[in-house]
């Protein structure tokens, strides 16, 4: 047996209630006054509703207040217009155009159901309701009516109040707490007041635009992607999309934040670490493969700066969902002494076409063809690295090895530290000008050039930093002769290319710890269609 | 209208506003804001003569509201802000 159609409770214009199912067979049709055809199809119902009005309940459901209002006037209806202008029951009804008229018995089940205007389909309609009740046909001038007009389509399905809609129905996938913020409130001012902002302002995350930031990924809304560090929150795709409405971004970015939070919430990558250091370290988030086009990431001029949505907001929303879903905020588990402008956001995507080598993601053993984000715990960058004048391949690679020895400070050496080099495009066509340059000879050329006598990183009284005096006394000429690069493994070097292609400024982010006490890289293959 | 937003948070805090955390001890100065409501002086009077016998060590500041119905001018919230531990604001009439 068929189903019924929702029931409702709607009002009149005089205030008079009316109630679904009634009982009795029922006409209902949903219309809106700015619709042509539902202009046209007014005076039919109204002629129904005359024919029929004894035995049947002809009953129109109208989208806007101020709409019937003007329809009932215009067309001199004596059937009832119903208000609907919340589209509610527009939308549980779930039609697409209006005129859309149901023909049902007394319990709701519809018998007959029509949109839009075929002349021939609303005749047969006068006819099965005349035929169905035993009475006589309406005073309808069917001669004088178009064939076929098409309909408006029904405003439940405008985007803005579909997605309220959406997010309100029973079958809503949204959990969250619903905060009602007090019209007398600034609902700016009550996202700061929570503790909600990392200090610039937010974008409500309001259920309809939630909504649509869902519908960004395929992923189900109560899918936990990750658990979030220090309080172990549970980060859903839910809560994640919240933050990243709040943070700016638009539902296609949001693949990569689920895939940037999952990566940073891991045992390797360790927010928590990362996060509460004195050092005051961030993510940076790296961004590969065909997304990066996608959704219009910057990885060329200003690459690792502002002006671009993408970058800006992707970086944002991940530092928010662990600032709110986690609850790591500065004075808190955030112990950082100086903070760093990193904790707002950092994200860029590499400029994988630019670059002579292969790109990061396939270096960590991706397929190109993949979307990857890969994270960074660093504690300070972009710090350039500035050499307008070499253009010998050794020379470019030398003065990128010189500028990377100031990571923590020049003296220290063969540091189990991670950096990210970002080599801009004319520094990697100087490198390659000679021909292949691998990154393998760019890491072991900075190593080359940075190594120093362990004599030298002895504390001194220029540096109390580095051998300590009495380690030192042990060691003799030999030893402290015996020459060290700047960092432990060739490993600690991570290359990527972005920037202009006017400019020969490099630049490195400097890691945290690196390894199973610290922080150790990330990547995660980007799930999107 | 209120506006419906969604917490981002996960959820462990109950969203209201906080009164700020109450000190075991007053020092400092306690600021006594008339809101030039008739009759509030007459409160605030009483309250200077209990916590001047009551806190020694504590300074007191009168202020007062151009108008009791408006906001305070931001300068005297600023003032107060600068000047003041404690507020104490005197609603009644």
């Amino acid at each position: 047996m068929a189903e019924p159609r929702p029931g409702f409770s709607l009002q009149d214009l005089e205030g008079g209630t009316y109630r679904f199912p009634t009982g009795r067979p029922s006409l209902v049709c949903f219309v809106k006054e700015d619709c042509q055809t539902c202009n046209l199809a007014a005076p039919v119902l109204e002629a129904f509703r005359r024919a029929f009005g004894g035995k049947v309940d002809v009953l129109l459901v109208g989208q806007t207040l101020e709409g019937n209002r003007v329809l009932q006037a215009r067309h001199q209806l004596s059937a009832p217009i119903l208000d609907d202008s919340k589209c509610e029951i527009s939308f549980a009804w779930d039609f697409e155009i209006v005129p859309a008229a149901y023909w049902m018995d007394g319990d709701g089940v519809v018998r007959t159901q029509i949109e839009g205007f075929v002349r021939d389909e609303w005749k047969a309609l006068e006819q099965r309701i005349a035929g169905d009740l035993g009475l006589a046909k309406a005073d309808v001038d069917w001669d004088g009516l178009p064939a076929w007009r098409p309909g408006c389509g029904s405003k439940h399905l405008d985007p803005e109040i579909h997605d309220r809609l959406l997010a309100n129905a029973s079958g809503s996938p949204i959990r969250a707490r619903r905060i009602e913020v007090a019209s007398s409130d600034d609902v700016a001012e009550f996202m700061f007041d929570q503790g909600f902002s990392d200090g610039l302002p937010l974008v409500p995350p309001t259920p309809e635009r939630v909504m649509r930031m869902l519908a960004g990924t395929s992923r189900g809304a109560q899918d936990l992607v990750a658990i979030s560090p220090p309080n172990m929150g549970h980060a859903t795709v839910e809560k994640i999309a919240i933050n990243a409405v709040m943070a700016g971004c638009k539902p296609e970015y949001l693949p990569v934040v689920i895939a940037a939070v999952e990566a940073v919430c891991t045992d390797e990558f360790n927010i928590h670490g990362v996060n509460a250091t004195t050092m005051g370290a961030s993510p940076v988030i790296v961004v590969n493969g065909p997304i990066r086009h996608r959704i219009g990431m910057n990885m060329k001029l200003g690459a690792l700066g502002a002006g671009n949505r993408a970058n800006a907001t992707i970086g944002r929303a991940v530092r928010l969902v662990i600032r709110n879903v986690g609850g790591a905020r500065p004075g808190g588990t955030d112990r950082s002494t100086l903070g760093n402008p990193m904790k707002f956001t950092m994200c860029f995507a590499e400029w994988e076409e630019g670059s002579p080598w292969e790109p990061l993601h396939v270096e960590r053993g991706f397929k190109a063809e993949d979307s990857v984000v890969t994270v960074f715990g660093m504690t300070s960058g972009p710090v350039q690295i500035v050499d307008q004048e070499s253009r010998e391949p050794d020379q470019v690679a030398g003065s990128i090895g010189l500028g990377l020895e100031a990571m923590f400070l020049p003296k220290l050496h063969r540091m189990n530290t991670d950096a990210l080099l970002v080599v801009c495009p004319e520094h990697a066509k100087s490198l390659t000008s000679r021909g292949e340059y691998s990154k393998a000879r760019l890491r072991t050329r900075i190593q080359q050039v940075t190594a120093r006598p362990l004599r030298e990183m002895v504390a001194d009284e220029v540096s109390g930093a580095g051998l300590p005096l009495a380690l030192a006394a042990q060691m003799d000429a030999e030893k402290l002769d015996t020459r060290f690069g700047k960092f432990a493994s060739d490993k600690n070097i991570h290359i990527v290319v972005a920037g202009s292609e006017a400019g020969k400024f490099s630049a490195a982010f400097h890691g945290w710890v690196t390894g199973e006490m610290g922080s150790s890289v990330v990547s995660r293959k980007i799930e999107c269609d | 209208m209120t506006v419906t937003i969604l917490d981002p948070t996960d959820e462990r805090a109950p969203i209201e506003r906080q009164i700020t955390t109450r000190p075991a001890k007053i020092t400092g100065v306690v600021g006594l804001l008339d809101i030039a409501k008739p009759r509030g002086n007459v409160l605030l009077d009483e309250l200077e003569r209990l916590l001047s016998s009551e806190l020694p060590g504590v300074e007191l500041r009168r202020y007062r509201k151009p108008t009791f119905t408006k906001p305070a001018p931001s300068d005297l919230r600023l003032k107060m802000k600068s000047e003041c531990n404690y507020v104490v604001e005197a609603l009644a009439d």
